[in-house]
């Protein structure tokens, strides 16, 4: 069984900005496949290949619904990255965490202009996805579709995926998880 | 007493004189031998009219006219070609192949009414020896490799499959013409048509290339014709080869029809299979060169040219070879190599090959005017004629069979431009120059090329940039994404990288890579990808330091307005976001980026995929967020003068390129000390210590360096302290193994 403090030791994941969503990711109910939530504290060898399988490659048998599940599946992956408490909504707190995360190594930005860019992204989902909306309202969150609507051009099949080609013991030098 | 000494004189005399004239004869530059001897009242008159002295000063032109002829003419092409340029709005309208021919036209006309002849350099040797070589490394080395394998099926089917239904078609077609005695061309047979025909399929969208660039058309579109301009070189001069050997043969029977295809074949793949070869071994061999980093690109040089030899040698296609060579050694050798070699060889490459199309061109155009032309009405219009059907129908009847098999289908515009782009050039006309004398109609063949050249150049040259316009073809989607759309690719990447690490699935490893590239050990993702930095983003950086500086102080400003409230429903202006957008491309890292952008023919890649050292230029940089300066001129001078090095550079919205820094007046370096406020972008990690050779002294002189890079992050990876320029931090990086690759981007924090 895997614990968090296994992955956290892995070297090469620590220059990694968002490496705690990483790990949590892992510990996450939701992605596997089920309908639970709140995370486990270890997980099994069955547990890590369902997140793993998030990440399944398209090959050239897979037909446009089993493509767009994928899709699906993988953009539910990154939502839950985001959704840190399982609501089923990404606040503005938990998106600007998630900016912070990824602009933090670069050492220039500080919390404000994070803020801002996470503000302004937003601002974009709102207005793409609610344009009625008045400037007063208030947003309450991205959900899951306005998610799916406002990535819908970023092209994930392409780079979402791992592909194991060589599955012998020199290449799959697996994490240092010893328990 | 007086009678003795005349008889003495007069001896003198005759001695006096033998001698001398011996003398000359015998000493021709005119040293002589004897003392002058000057009798005291004997009348002076030596009979040597002839007598030389040592020469001051001589002339002896014919010992250096190859030479000097040549580069004469070398220069005066090249001082066309910066004059076009001085005319910004020309080379808009005009492709540079119009201007150099119409040059070449005006010293053609000078030269034919003082009835001289234009220099014998353009032989069948020297053309294929010395100038299709440059020609066709340049196209070989610059070629975009990802979308070229990504669309590798069309561009050979549309080359070798286009190019012979081209010739066959063409050739059939005039032959036919021929036929009718009305034209009086009756006496060509089949072969010499084929062989005509062939000369006349070989495609230079050059001009189109660059069209094509600047209104930024489809990328699937720009590597289909860039790939077949490429590709039907090669097939043209199997071609060619092949029906000027048939075209002497009286009969021809279908065996040797049989033997051709055969031969085509062996030609191709033989071309493909040696300059893989030479490649590899050009690749190993970099892997050693750590040492002798002057002769680098020596190597380089030297293997393609010397796949392009063997491939002569056994006859199979030159071309092939050399562009294989270069496709398979670009990767590799750039692993390898130093900064600076990979900066000289590409200038290299592209100055060569910038002269020898020069000079075709130029050449051209002085034939034109100089050599004896044959006229023959209708066979030149009718060729004109055939050359553009036959290449339309083949368009439209080659591109529908292979559509089904694309990803993304070529629509009918797209197809239009690749008819219309059907330009012909530098080699058909080398080619048909140097057919062989036995073909009796030569003089024809060459005229009617040079005609079809010209139409195609100038007509379709100019005309087809306001058709493009006009028709509205599809183009690359370069609008900037959405913020979330940007944020989430990087935090897909991330992601990746960051399972990836978590499986130990390292991407880099391969087995070519092991042997071919120094260094290559596994590296953990975010290292490796933090490798491939984006010299885009370094670019906007310094654009928006020189040109566009709205950044700079807008992100200040975005500071000062921090208004503290958490509404998300706040107006943001555009320009904020347009900030933003910087903010986020220039801080987060895009690990694999997707927008190709082109190599113009005329000039060095802007973005040749994110590898390249950019030199950060520390005081503009640091000047320009000094509140006062940024309009300042200088950093607009300095911008123009970056831009306008070395070559001319696309006009599109990427940034432009720097490839190095030498530009950089010197003075501008000595705040080096003050501030650690930029870095150099690296891709190569601090692992790769490879070129820490280079000494810390070289950082006053601007050039690419990975050790100020290193020196400069390790100092941000520490403390924000400044940089004193001690050779004691050199050996630092070499340490650093583990040390923070990332890189600390420009801290505006700083002057707050």
């Amino acid at each position: 069984m895997i614990r968090k403090e296994n992955l956290e030791n892995i070297p090469a994941l620590a220059e990694n900005p968002i490496k705690n969503q990483i790990i949590e990711a892992f510990f996450d109910k939701r992605n596997q496949h089920g309908n639970e939530v709140g995370s486990f504290q270890e997980i099994g060898f069955e547990q890590f290949v369902m997140v793993m399988s998030h990440f399944r490659p398209p090959n050239l048998k897979t037909t446009k619904e089993e493509k767009q599940e994928m899709r699906k599946e993988k953009l539910r992956f990154l939502f839950n990255m985001h959704d840190t408490d399982g609501d089923g909504i990404i606040t503005l707190q938990e998106y600007r965490k998630v900016v912070e995360e990824l602009l933090s190594n670069s050492g220039a930005m500080d919390q404000d202009a994070a803020h801002e860019i996470a503000d302004a992204a937003m601002l974009e989902v709102a207005s793409t996805n609610v344009p009625q909306m008045s400037p007063e309202d208030h947003y309450e969150g991205i959900t899951f579709q306005h998610f799916e609507q406002i990535l819908k051009d970023l092209e994930m099949e392409t780079r979402m995926f791992i592909r194991f080609l060589d599955v012998d013991t020199t290449t799959m030098h697996c994490g240092k998880a010893t328990s | 007493m007086d009678f003795s000494f005349t008889r003495q004189a007069a001896a003198f005399l005759i001695v006096c004189s033998c001698l001398c004239v011996s003398a000359e004869v015998s000493t021709p530059a005119g040293v002589t031998l004897l003392p002058p001897v000057q009798p005291e009242n004997g009348p002076q008159s030596y009979p040597n009219a002839k007598k030389s002295n040592l020469p001051v000063f001589t002339i002896n032109y014919s010992r250096i006219q190859i030479p000097f002829e040549i580069t004469l003419w070398m220069l005066l092409a090249s001082f066309a070609k910066v004059g076009f340029h001085v005319y910004h709005k020309i080379t808009i309208w005009v492709p540079e192949s119009c201007l150099l021919i119409s040059i070449g036209l005006i010293v053609g006309g000078i030269m034919y009414s003082v009835h001289e002849e234009p220099p014998a350099v353009l032989s069948n040797s020297v053309f294929f020896l010395y100038i299709l070589p440059p020609m066709v490394l340049e196209s070989g080395y610059f070629m975009p490799t990802r979308p070229f394998f990504e669309n590798i099926g069309t561009v050979f089917w549309f080359a070798v499959v286009g190019t012979l239904w081209n010739s066959i078609g063409i050739g059939i077609s005039l032959f036919g013409i021929c036929q009718i005695e009305a034209f009086g061309v009756q006496d060509i047979n089949l072969q010499e048509n084929l062989l005509f025909a062939s000369i006349i399929s070989a495609v230079d969208p050059v001009a189109v290339l660059t069209v094509f660039e600047d209104v930024s058309v489809n990328e699937q579109l720009y590597i289909v014709v860039f790939g077949e301009c490429l590709f039907n070189d090669a097939v043209t001069v199997v071609l060619y080869n092949m029906f000027s050997f048939v075209a002497e043969m009286p009969v021809v029977e279908p065996v040797d029809v049989f033997l051709g295809m055969a031969r085509f074949l062996v030609v191709g793949l033989g071309g493909m299979g040696f300059g893989i070869l030479f490649g590899f071994v050009a690749s190993f061999t970099t892997r050693f060169t750590s040492k002798v980093r002057e002769i680098e690109p020596l190597f380089i040089f030297m293997y393609s040219y010397l796949a392009y030899l063997v491939a002569e040698l056994f006859a199979i296609s030159s071309i092939m070879a050399i562009v294989c060579c270069a496709l398979t050694m670009k990767y590799y050798v750039e692993e390898n190599v130093s900064q600076r070699s990979c900066t000289t060889i590409r200038h290299v490459v592209k100055m060569l090959s910038s002269i020898s199309e020069t000079v075709i061109f130029f050449f051209l155009g002085v034939v034109t005017i100089t050599t004896e032309h044959e006229w023959n009405w209708g066979y030149l219009l009718f060729t004109l004629l055939f050359a553009f059907i036959w290449r339309s129908l083949g368009v439209l009847v080659l591109i529908p069979i292979i559509n089904p098999f694309r990803t993304i289908p070529l629509n009918l515009k797209d197809q239009f431009g690749l008819a219309y782009g059907g330009l012909r050039g530098a080699i058909s006309f080398a080619l048909a120059f140097t057919l062989p004398e036995s073909i009796v109609r030569k003089h024809l063949f060459v005229t009617a090329t040079i005609a079809v050249i010209l139409f195609t150049v100038f007509l379709q040259g100019i005309s087809i940039r306001p058709l493009i316009e006009l028709i509205n073809v599809r183009r690359t989607n370069r609008k900037e994404d959405l913020i979330n759309v940007e944020i989430h690719r990087r935090m897909m990447e991330h992601t990746m990288t960051g399972i990836e690490d978590i499986c130990g699935q390292w991407t880099l490893h391969t087995f070519p890579d092991m042997i071919l590239i120094r260094d290559s050990r596994p590296e953990s993702g975010i290292v490796a990808l933090y490798k491939k930095l984006e010299l885009q983003n370094a670019m906007e950086i310094l654009d928006s330091v020189s040109g566009d500086i709205s950044s700079a102080p807008a992100i200040v400003s975005l500071h000062e307005e921090k208004k503290g409230s958490a509404k998300p429903m706040k107006k943001f202006l555009a320009k904020d976001l347009n900030n933003m957008h910087n903010i986020l491309s220039k801080n987060m890292y895009s690990i694999r980026q997707r927008t190709v952008a082109y190599t113009n023919k005329h000039a060095l890649p802007n973005e040749s995929q994110n590898r390249e050292i950019l030199i950060r230029r520390h005081s503009s940089i640091r000047r320009s967020f000094r509140p006062g300066s940024f309009q300042s001129t200088v950093n607009d001078h300095e911008a123009t003068s970056e831009v306008g090095y070395p070559l001319r550079l696309p006009q599109s919205n990427h940034p432009r390129c720097s490839t190095s820094g030498a530009v950089m007046p010197l003075h501008r370096l000595n705040t080096l000390n003050e501030f650690p406020s930029v870095e150099v972008l690296n891709e190569k990690s601090p692992s790769h210590s490879a070129s820490q050779d280079s000494s810390l002294p070289d950082c006053h002189f601007s050039t690419n360096n990975n050790s100020s890079a290193d020196d400069l992050r390790n100092e941000e990876g520490e403390e924000q302290r400044p940089l004193p320029p001690s050779p004691a931090l050199v050996a630092e990086p070499r340490n650093n193994t583990h040390g923070n690759p990332l890189l600390r981007r420009p801290q505006w924090n700083q002057k707050k």
